[in-house]
């Protein structure tokens, strides 16, 4: 059963969506509530009507079913590092179809997406544990079809990132996209509009990713990864136009993906409007498998020497991560809703990982990895707290959060502990992230990127301590009343008790804490795994 | 907006005309894609190795049955999307059998009903047809399915959808569509269980009866079965899905009137 | 001039898929009605499509498809069926009395990955339309600027 782990990880959640569909199949035993003699449906929030059906059943099952399934994901992942840390790559040709290379879709785990995985599956789960409360309320009654979506999206991720063939990387994008889209549609009123935006740029991204992966076809002949790196260097194609565009078109197709600035106009809407519980999801996971693919792309099929080479564009890329990370911080300060803010510092974080990987050096490509983990845990615990805060204090500005830390102990202290990580105070993960990358940016002599590094960790310190000043000092403002209809249990009918969320949902901000923690103190270990395929790759040291 | 578009269309053209000169020729035989030992390999090979005539077919369903699998999924996803956005409350099917309130004249347009009452018998038959020698000739579970899905929509267009509706009921769609998928997968798991890599269907040829010594052997034959299986697979889940997205987009979740 | 004639006229399949991918990339990017944008994606996506199943011919070759009724493949070119105890050069045996010889046939790869990209295209617009519809149900426009006006009013 071990040797199947790459198909078990992605198996489970696939049957697991099937079932949670079929949930959502029921013989209706008696007749619903006529309905009103208009027949609008009515649309976000308030469910659609009550149902004489005992519909947390329902709800139980799928919920059951789908942390069954990335519990399973996750062994698998763990399996997997397990394997690859002592016996190296492994290559899993699905049907059996191993040689010639490339007839067959190959599996690849080596330690850089081995540990990817975990990261995933993590997120993935802890997200799922946080959904059993909102669930029902933010998608009104849609609960089967919400929690197919999201095992489906966990499953395209993790697909993405265990292939080794380029063409079955397009086929789970699409997965992940499509299965995105519906997430992020079935939120609130806007978010339909920025659904529909998503929707437009996200096929640009993913017909130039299909676009590239074309041209290098009809130059090599192969779509298996390693297959095409083969042949590249064996006929001398690195000066071959077709490939030096294929390369630039596959970029640019994940730059889209990833939110690099300036193709990041549809992350902020998208993951603000959703429901909590995709925000929660998506906006972790999504931008850092693109992240992946990029390095997988430079790294795997074309190669450092090509990648940072053959184009020599690695200096612009690197200003342009350099000028993202300030532009979406400036951003990030003028927002007033914590959501939208948090989501500028996505847009950020992103141009961390995209200029420490073009830095063209040892320390910045194990920083970008690093922080591939590191920032996808940070993104959790940043989501999952704001989720909770903003659903226990009913508004979405960052005004509204007072006098939080009296009330809500447990929530403000493992969100205080991830907004430390993101500032980037040791021993969390965030620092170390940082120091690798700006050590990379000073031996590679991008000033300007180490400047927008200390720039951005700056505005986050201020962002974040007029958070926490917020919380600990704050008071009401005199007319606030109004946390009228008391849906989900602990409030009672008086304005300002606010007390601690439900357990489900505190646990899994306070585990990706505490994981921020654990990342951390872990570093050398971390890095040590890394550092052996990048060795495998021969990724040359020193400067760019 | 209008300027910027134009910037950067122009952009993006050029910069894909720029390769051009660097590509084979149209058709050239020597190009490297037709060259190369893969496509080589699955045009001489795929009868020995898998007894199916249609390459096509033997690369989707067998080398590369690991992505169709997928696709399948791609499909799954959409129509359950298109559920989720556009969907009420609960799928029960009384919402849908109510009578429709009023009925447009020419609704009972003899004409058109007696015309797909001949008609559609003869499409799904054709279907079936596709599905089952896409191993043979152009054909397969995708194309079968879609035939399939049409005939269904050709019935609501000439009734009226709550009356194609009560043929397949909307649980039902989601029913056979997974139903598909789990076919598909399914296949792929058993040959897990039986310790060989997913999607290995010569790993199944214990389920066959005994070959003759002068045929061909069994481990090829299922792999050949195994695809017909899958494709069956497929031509559930895409003819489902194809008829859902038809009901969800013309009703706009109503799924009472609609075209 | 040859090399129009080069890179024109023998690459012309190539020309025409890029104009036809400009063509729905600009509608996509330009127009203000969401279902022409819907139309664009459309249309873009064809045209990589078309792109990949020109990358497959062959000239002088038949469809993907290992006949066996008797008589080995057709060139398209010549109208004689080939006789089935020829040898053909490079060619390969099956079951003792065809000849499969990969030049005559198509390569089927690119069909494959298009039968899937064309799955995915259909799929996202399915997706596009779905959604465009639940913007119409909740702000009753499908025009972006009426829309983008729609929400600038909403916000306070």
């Amino acid at each position: 059963m071990a040797d199947h782990a790459p198909a078990i990880l992605l198996i489970a959640p696939l049957f697991a969506a099937i079932l949670v569909s079929l949930a959502g199949i029921r013989r209706p035993a008696r007749r619903r509530i006529p309905a009103a003699p208009s027949d609008e449906p009515t649309i976000g929030g308030k469910p659609f009507e009550s149902s004489e059906f005992p519909q947390f059943k329902e709800d139980k099952v799928c919920f059951m079913l789908t942390l069954a399934a990335l519990t399973v994901s996750l062994v698998a992942a763990l399996t997997m590092l397990g394997q690859v840390i002592e016996g190296g790559a492994i290559r899993y040709f699905v049907g059996n179809w191993s040689a010639p290379l490339g007839i067959g879709i190959e599996l690849r785990v080596d330690h850089i997406n081995a540990l990817v995985l975990v990261m995933i599956s993590t997120v993935a789960l802890l997200a799922a544990f946080y959904s059993h409360h909102r669930v029902e309320e933010e998608t009104s009654g849609r609960t089967s079809q919400y929690y197919t979506m999201f095992l489906l999206c966990a499953m395209g991720l993790m697909g993405m990132t265990v292939t080794g063939d380029a063409f079955n990387l397009y086929v789970l994008l699409e997965v992940a996209a499509l299965s995105g889209y519906a997430l992020v549609a079935m939120g609130d009123k806007r978010a339909s509009v920025a659904a529909f935006n998503y929707i437009i740029i996200g096929t640009i991204g993913a017909s130039f990713y299909l676009l590239g992966v074309g041209y290098l076809y009809i130059k090599t002949g192969s779509l298996n990864m390693i297959g095409i790196r083969e042949i590249i260097a064996e006929q001398g194609l690195a000066e071959s136009k077709t490939i030096q565009v294929a390369f630039i078109l596959i970029l640019v197709g994940v730059f889209i993906k990833m939110a690099f600035f300036p193709l990041y106009a549809w992350l902020p809407n998208a993951y603000t409007h959703a429901p909590s519980t995709s925000a929660c999801l998506m906006a972790p996971l999504v931008t850092k498998v693109s992240i992946y693919i990029m390095v997988r792309m430079m790294l795997t099929v074309f190669g450092p020497s090509f990648a940072f080479d053959a184009i020599g564009w690695g200096d612009a890329v690197v200003l342009l991560a350099a000028i993202g990370i300030i532009a979406s911080s400036l951003i990030a300060l003028a927002q007033t809703e914590l959501k939208k803010m948090l989501c500028f510092l996505v847009v950020a974080e992103v141009g961390y990982m995209v200029g420490g990987a073009w830095l063209a050096n040892h320390h910045g490509m194990v920083g970008a990895i690093y922080h591939i983990l590191s920032d996808g845990l940070m993104t959790l615990c940043m989501f999952l707290g704001a989720s909770i805060l903003l659903f226990k204090t009913r508004q979405t500005s960052i005004s509204g959060l007072v006098d939080l830390y009296r009330k809500m102990p447990l929530t403000m202290a493992a969100f205080t502990l991830g907004m430390l990580s993101m500032i980037g105070v040791p021993p969390t993960c965030g620092f170390f992230s940082k120091y690798f990358l700006i050590r990379g940016g000073i031996e590679a002599g991008q000033w300007l990127y180490v400047v927008a590094l200390l720039f951005s960790s700056l505005v986050n310190a201020i962002l974040f301590f007029r958070i926490i000043e917020k919380a600990f000092f704050g008071e009401l403002p005199a007319a606030e009343t109004g946390h009228g209809h008391a849906a989900q249990g602990h409030h009672k009918d008086e304005a300002s008790v606010i007390d601690e969320a439900p357990l489900s949902m505190v646990a899994p901000l306070a585990i990706a804490a505490v994981g921020l923690l654990f990342i951390g103190l872990n570093t050398r270990e971390i890095v040590t795994v890394i550092e052996q395929t990048l060795n495998v790759l021969a990724l040359t040291g020193g400067g760019g | 907006m209008k300027a910027l578009g134009l910037m950067v269309v122009v952009v993006v053209g050029a910069l894909l005309l720029y390769a051009v000169g660097d590509f084979p020729a149209w058709g050239d035989p020597q190009s490297p894609a037709s060259q190369h030992e893969i496509s080589r390999h699955f045009i001489t090979q795929s009868i020995p190795e898998t007894a199916v005539p249609n390459m096509v077919t033997a690369v989707l369903a067998d080398y590369r049955g690991y992505d169709t699998m997928f696709e399948t999924v791609v499909i799954f996803t959409a129509g359950l999307a298109i559920i989720g956005i556009l969907g009420m409350a609960r799928l029960t099917d009384r919402e849908s059998l109510k009578p429709m309130a009023e009925t447009r004249p020419g609704d009972r347009d003899m004409i058109v009903i007696n015309t797909c009452r001949q008609v559609i018998p003869i499409m799904q038959l054709f279907a079936f047809y596709v599905v089952a020698h896409g191993h043979h000739s152009p054909g397969g579970g995708f194309q079968g399915g879609v035939i399939l899905g049409a005939s269904f929509i050709l019935w609501a267009i000439a009734r009226d959808l709550p009356t194609a509706l009560q043929g397949i009921k909307p649980r039902r769609i989601v029913f056979l569509a997974a139903l598909g998928v789990v076919i598909y997968a399914g296949t792929g798991v058993l040959s897990l269980a039986m310790d060989a890599k997913l999607l290995d269907y010569s790993a199944l040829h214990g389920f066959l009866p005994p070959a003759p010594a002068d045929a061909v052997p069994n481990e090829i034959m299922a792999r050949s079965h195994g695809m017909l299986i899958v494709e069956i697979g497929v031509a559930f889940t895409v003819s489902a899905i194809m008829f859902g997205i038809y009901t969800y987009l013309s009703s706009m979740g109503r799924l009472k009137g609609g075209l | 001039m040859d090399i129009f004639q080069d890179i024109v006229i023998a690459r012309f399949n190539y020309w025409i898929y890029v104009i036809l991918m400009m063509v729905g990339l600009h509608a996509m990017i330009v127009k203000n009605n969401l279902i022409k944008k819907l139309i664009g994606m459309s249309i873009f996506q064809a045209a990589i499509i078309l792109f990949f199943v020109s990358v497959g011919v062959k000239d002088g070759a038949t469809i993907p498809i290992v006949s066996h009724h008797g008589h080995a493949e057709e060139s398209a070119e010549t109208w004689h069926s080939v006789d089935p105890g020829h040898p053909d050069e490079g060619a390969v045996h099956d079951h003792g009395h065809h000849e499969i010889n990969p030049d005559r046939h198509a390569n089927p790869l690119p069909h494959v990955l298009m039968l899937t990209a064309i799955v995915v295209g259909v799929a996202t617009l399915g997706v596009g339309l779905a959604v465009s519809q639940k913007i119409y149900r909740e702000y009753g426009t499908l025009e972006e600027n009426e829309l983008l006006e729609k929400l600038r009013s909403n916000d306070g």
